[in-house]
């Protein structure tokens, strides 16, 4: 795992690797008159995990979009790697290839089985034949935790072996970054861990993750970094004992008194 | 118990009641089988005229059912591409599909039909079966365009969503995950548009196509023979289309059965 010698050297106050995986910078997006990203500057490495947390309305989500472009920036730069996202003449498929997406709401293909969720976008995108996919999604689905449910329709599912399967998924394109949306939000709380467990094995594992998700217990074992968002702006960011234990904004000690 | 409890009154609210379908005499069964049995025995009881009429039955359902079937392909093709035009982002194809929806929906079918034929023969020079068929069809593609409209976006956004996300273009997510989604949703009521397409196919006999209503008005012009000829007709109708209102019900059912 090359990011963890190279964070291993991070004595040296230079930040991992030559690049960000995704480089964020003065990022505004307005929906009409609504301002719902001002000027939003964030790095994240190869092999970080980047919690970002807020107030509902405060950007989080949409952040998270602008990412693989869902929503496009009204103003600044976002890049994947050595793609630039908001450059309109970037094929954003191959971004999109490149940035994995899990949902609140999970948004598996109701029409397919668990295996052709994760079959269809390698096959149709990365043109793999149908073979080679299936032993994938296969493998896929043994890491997490659902190798019999293969033949399984999406309705048949539990909500967290749904965001399961969703998360394997995404992991068929071979991401760099993977971007969850609140992927616990919509689940009830006894299948919130299975979830969890997923997404802290994979961060072992060295993913690059970008999270938005008020799960404490995850940020302290897995995060590397905390952004709390408020208002569509960073207010501050930190490591996550940094940020929970000795807040210096106000605003973050406030919301914090809220979650805690 | 030597008590008695009092006892509760158990009304049905709804006054209205309920379409049984599962008693032996539902009111499909009796209109079926009761025009199928009017059908066979009055050939048998009656030979003159009714078999005589009967006679020519099979030759005038084999043109309606021509007529009827290249129709409803037709439509099908036009009403997919009105529905998805209506969907479209492109304005001028947005505007072309709704004022083609808008003008089609606004003018009688039969006023149609002489249009092409008569109004338009001059130009289009067309036979009495192609003129017939591109009428019904331009006016059930209308429609059914509303139906796909519809199907399309009854289909959740995170549907699509997820679909970009993975690295699909628009019309890859639509092809392989909106439409097999949607088909299953519109296929009631484009079986209801398939019937109504056989009824009004009866039109298409003032266009000198030997249809069924067209064999059923020669014979009683040349015998005066009208009670007997309508009823024949009459009863053909109506054992056809409630065979495949059956059929449309039963794949309702198994839709339905088959949750997603």
């Amino acid at each position: 795992m090359e990011h963890r010698t190279l964070q291993a050297l991070s004595f040296l106050d230079t930040p991992p690797g030559g690049n960000p995986r995704v480089r964020i910078r003065g990022v505004s997006k307005n929906f009409g008159s609504v301002q719902a990203l001002r000027n939003v500057s964030l790095d994240v490495w190869p092999g970080e995990v980047v919690l970002i947390i807020g107030p509902s309305g405060s950007g989080k989500s949409t952040l998270l979009r602008c990412v693989n472009r869902l929503e496009r920036p009204s103003s600044g730069e976002i890049w994947v790697d050595h793609d630039c996202v908001t450059d309109p003449r970037t094929d954003i498929r191959k971004i999109r290839e490149e940035a994995g997406m899990v949902f609140q709401s999970f948004n598996l293909f109701n029409h397919l089985t668990a295996l052709e969720n994760i079959t269809l976008a390698p096959q149709i995108v990365k043109k793999l034949p149908r073979e080679e996919a299936e032993q994938k999604a296969r493998a896929l689905l043994a890491r997490v935790g659902l190798q019999d449910k293969e033949a399984s329709y999406p309705s048949q599912l539990s909500g967290g072996q749904q965001q399961r399967v969703a998360i394997a998924r995404a992991l068929a394109m071979e991401p760099k970054v993977m971007l969850f949306d609140e992927p616990t939000s919509a689940l009830d709380p006894e299948m919130i861990k299975e979830v969890l467990d997923v997404m802290l094995a994979l961060a072992k594992e060295g993913m690059t993750m970008m999270v938005v998700s008020h799960e404490m217990g995850f940020a302290r074992a897995a995060a590397d970094k905390v952004v709390f968002m408020d208002k569509g702006e960073i207010i501050e960011m930190g490591t996550p004992d940094e940020l929970f234990s000795t807040p210096k904004e106000e605003r973050t000690r406030r919301f914090l008194q809220h979650i805690l | 118990m030597a008590e008695e409890k009092p006892k509760i009154e158990i009304t049905d609210s709804t006054l209205i009641p309920e379409r049984g379908s599962g008693t032996i005499f539902s009111a499909w069964k009796i209109s079926f089988f009761g025009a199928l049995l009017l059908l066979v025995l009055l050939p048998l009881l009656m030979p003159e005229p009714y078999w005589d009429i009967l006679k020519f039955v099979p030759d005038g359902v084999l043109v309606t059912f021509e007529v009827t079937l290249l129709s409803i392909a037709l439509a099908l093709v036009i009403g997919l591409l009105t529905g998805l035009g209506q969907i479209s982002r492109i304005t001028f194809v947005n505007r072309l599909a709704t004022v083609y929806v808008e003008v089609i929906r606004g003018i009688p079918l039969l006023v149609q039909l002489f249009y092409i034929y008569f109004a338009l023969g001059k130009v289009l020079r067309l036979q009495g079966i192609p003129a017939a068929v591109i009428a019904m069809a331009v006016c059930y593609g209308a429609y059914m365009g509303e139906i796909f409209r519809a199907g399309i976006q009854a289909i959740p956004k995170g549907q699509m969503e997820a679909a970009l996300a993975l690295g699909l273009s628009r019309t890859q997510a639509l092809w392989r995950v909106i439409l097999p989604q949607t088909i299953k949703i519109i296929l009631p009521p484009i079986g209801n548009e398939f019937i109504a397409l056989l009824k009004d196919s009866s039109l298409v006999s003032i266009l000198a196509i030997a249809d069924l209503l067209r064999r059923g008005r020669e014979y009683a012009s040349t015998t005066f023979r009208y009670f007997e000829s309508y009823t024949m007709v009459a009863l053909v109708y109506l054992v056809l289309t409630l065979f495949l209102s059956r059929l449309v019900g039963i794949m309702e059912e198994h839709l339905h059965r088959k949750g997603r």
